[in-house]
């Protein structure tokens, strides 16, 4: 504990009760110094360094409109949908909390789509911020979870059957599916039952975790310090007072940054909330606008913009697919044997493993292997620090067609995105399969390629260039 | 990076893409009156008068048309039939069972009918409303005598059908690529309606923005106030950007 510090009597009055609240709570200007004054973030932060912060501010939009919703909000089968228009008609400024709402989850994974891209191009992810990465993937995978539970909420046309269709995909995991979707469900159908649940974990067990793995994602963030557009160690190159020499305190610096940023963020916010809150129907389906009808299938369901790429995925495991899956699996197993050397036992284990997938493969339906590809994808983000054996971090001393890869795979994700929200049909079938050969290519293939090419040498000093 | 932020907005580009039609012609580009009072108060007077019989709002409140310039006194004399409460919501007087027995569907409730009928590449919900309610024809195959262009086998009769009189669509046989089709020219008048066609389209117009408005009765404020909040967001803007230049300028 910190010694009690005496203050002149003479001291102003400002003084005087910050060194009350200074002997009385030290750790509250620990922190303080230690996350903001006296935490040093590289100066060279560009454009693409803004998304984490936004991401904050969307969470604390969320969780304000959020509780006001929750006071006109009736979480009834029967009442839930006249709550929501009782909002946006007889609730004062009711239409302007409930827009905030279902703009800001859509504002939500548009920030974090672009800071998690921000990773992918920086290195942000590699040794020593693995944890930063693992945290923030389970923000993400949490952040799923609240979106497609929230999107129940409304009781439309679209929540209830986009629920009905995600959770029947439980139902093909083997043995315990159908058991385990009556479980997520609570009834045979999606019902007043899975409505009572999903609204309890949408406003109290979702946000709970969300709030627990943004402090940890910070303080792992706060304990290793920022990457940069560079991808320097800061703390390699300090200064005789032990400041690296490149770095800038966050407050006031990166404050009134982010502050800058937080206004033009709000004035795109804003001109979707005031003047196009459905977005075209991309962040409110029109379809929505009917009250759930369990006896009425819509003639296209489809989930809400950001869960489409994945939707793609699911959708592309046929049972033809399968096939070159297992084809996947013969050549990655073959080339393993073959390419490295090891024990004859890891070959046999290899072997051994590579026949059992197949045979699974074989035996289970084609809706299993594609919910297996949807999760996959989500999952497969976690292990990225351990896929990435490039020399450098940054894109900017990669060899340059690593830029071009990392284009192709963000349009592969705007593509897979598009199909997602269109109805099946034959040749968006074919696209969506290659592109996740694609998206699974470049994660399980990335040991070999991120290791190949020169990279440009790296600079022991940030670039910056003063504003 | 820039290339990349290009190819990123083509891509984009790429996705305001058309959506599956779901069938009847194509539609007619609805008038937009939601900000004419005179209109809307025409309009609201059709919807009580020729809809409200079957159809509910029941989540639009009778004193809700105060907004569009209507007095606590003039709704109670004018448009008050099913209940008297000018505070209730607007409730049909049709048995839910009943309606299901004549129609073979129960009457959708109509409160956000204009929203949740736009579809992407096809138009607004008002847009199909507009079309809908000016296709009707006269067809002895159906059970109430009625079909409908833009809502093929529809089971709501022409409810407007004193107003418009009896209609038949003419086609006209087109060889396309060795293929005959049937192709959409025009209607023939079979008896004359109360209204004349160009005062029916009027008149569908001023009820289709009513039932726009009914969708969303706090648009006009939203996008008032969207104004003001982007004014303020430009002026703050303005401000956080000369806050972060003074603090900046002196790091090199």
């Amino acid at each position: 504990m910190a010694d009690f510090k005496e203050i002149s009597p003479n001291a102003s009055a400002g003084a005087k009760l910050t060194n009350w609240f200074e002997n009385r709570l030290p750790t509250a200007f620990d922190m303080y110094k230690v996350h903001m004054s006296e935490y040093y973030a590289p100066k060279n932060f560009n454009f693409w360094y803004i998304f984490g912060s936004l991401a904050m501010l969307v969470l604390v939009i969320q969780i304000v409109t959020g509780i006001f919703l929750v006071m006109h909000y009736k979480p009834d089968a029967a009442l839930a949908f006249g709550s929501v228009e009782y909002i946006m008609r007889d609730v004062p400024w009711g239409w302007l909390i409930r827009y905030m709402h279902s703009t800001g989850a859509s504002a939500f994974f548009v920030v974090v789509y672009l800071h998690m891209f921000r990773g992918l191009l920086y290195g942000s992810y590699r040794k020593p911020r693995e944890l930063v990465w693992l945290f923030g993937c389970a923000i993400f995978l949490c952040l799923m979870a609240e979106a497609f539970m929230g999107y129940l909420l409304p009781w439309g046309q679209m929540s209830y059957w986009g629920a009905q269709v995600i959770v029947n995909l439980f139902a093909a995991v083997p043995f315990v599916g159908p058991d385990l979707a009556l479980l997520i469900r609570g009834d045979y159908v999606v019902g007043d039952a899975t409505l009572n649940r999903f609204f309890s974990f949408h406003v109290i067990a979702v946000p709970l975790v969300l709030l627990g793995l943004v402090v940890a994602h910070l303080m792992a963030l706060h304990d290793v310090g920022s990457n940069n557009p560079d991808g320097i160690e800061i703390k390699a190159t300090k200064g005789p007072n032990g400041i690296p020499l490149d770095g800038i305190p966050f407050h006031p610096y990166y404050t009134v940054h982010d502050i800058f940023a937080v206004c033009m963020f709000l004035m795109v916010f804003s001109a979707v909330i005031f003047f196009a809150p459905e977005f075209g129907g991309y962040f409110l389906e029109y379809n929505n606008f009917i009250p759930a009808d369990p006896l009425q299938t819509p003639l296209h369901i489809a989930p809400v913009w950001y869960f489409t790429p994945f939707y793609s995925m699911l959708r592309a495991i046929t049972g033809e697919m399968v096939l070159v899956l297992i084809a996947c699996v013969v050549g990655g197993a073959v080339l393993g044997v073959t390419k490295f050397k090891m024990p004859t036992l890891f070959k046999g284990v290899i072997v051994a493993a590579a026949a059992v997938v197949i045979a699974m493969m074989l035996s289970i339906d084609a809706k299993f292997w594609g919910v297996v590809a949807m999760g996959g994808a989500v999952v497969i983000l976690f292990f990225l620090p351990w896929l990435d054996y490039s020399p450098v971090k940054s894109i900017r001393y990669r060899p340059d067609w690593h830029k071009y890869l990392y284009g192709v795979f963000v349009i592969n994700f705007v593509i897979l995105a598009y199909l997602g929200t269109q109805p099946p049909s034959a040749i968006g079938e074919r696209v969506s399969q290659v592109g996740t050969l694609f998206y699974f290519g470049f994660f399980l293939l990335m040991p070999w390629w991120s290791r190949l090419g020169e990279a440009k040498p790296v600079p022991t000093r940030v670039n910056f260039v003063a504003h | 990076m820039k290339k990349v932020l290009l190819t990123l907005l083509a891509a984009l580009g790429l996705m305001v893409g058309a959506q599956a039609n779901t069938g009847g012609i194509a539609w007619d580009k609805a008038p937009d009156r939601t900000n004419d009072l005179a209109a809307l108060q025409n309009g609201a007077k059709l919807f009580v008068n020729y809809c409200l019989n079957c159809h509910s709002a029941a989540f639009m409140r009778f004193n809700r048309l105060k907004d569009i310039g209507l007095t606590e006194q003039q709704i109670k004399d004018n448009l008050l039939f099913t209940t008297e409460k000018v505070g209730d919501t607007m409730k049909s007087a049709i048995e839910p069972r009943q309606a299901k027995e004549w129609f073979g569907a129960n009457p959708p409730d109509l409160t956000v009918i204009a929203r949740s009928r736009s579809a992407q590449g096809q138009g607004t919900g008002a847009d199909y409303l507009y079309t809908y309610l000016r296709t009707y024809y006269a067809d002895d195959a159906k059970a109430t005598g009625w079909n409908n262009l833009a809502f093929p086998n529809v089971g709501m009769p022409h409810a407007l059908w004193e107003l418009q009189g009896k209609r038949t669509p003419v086609y006209e046989t087109v060889s396309e690529h060795g293929h005959e089709t049937h192709v959409f020219k025009g209607w023939e008048q079979l008896t004359p309606g109360t209204m004349a066609p160009e005062q029916y389209d009027q008149a569908v117009g001023d009820l289709v923005s009513y039932l726009q408005w009914m969708s969303e009765p706090a648009k006009n404020t939203r996008v008032r106030v969207g104004f003001g909040v982007m004014l303020f967001m430009l002026f703050m803007t303005f401000i956080a950007w000369r806050l972060n230049a003074a603090y900046w300028k002196d790091v090199k």
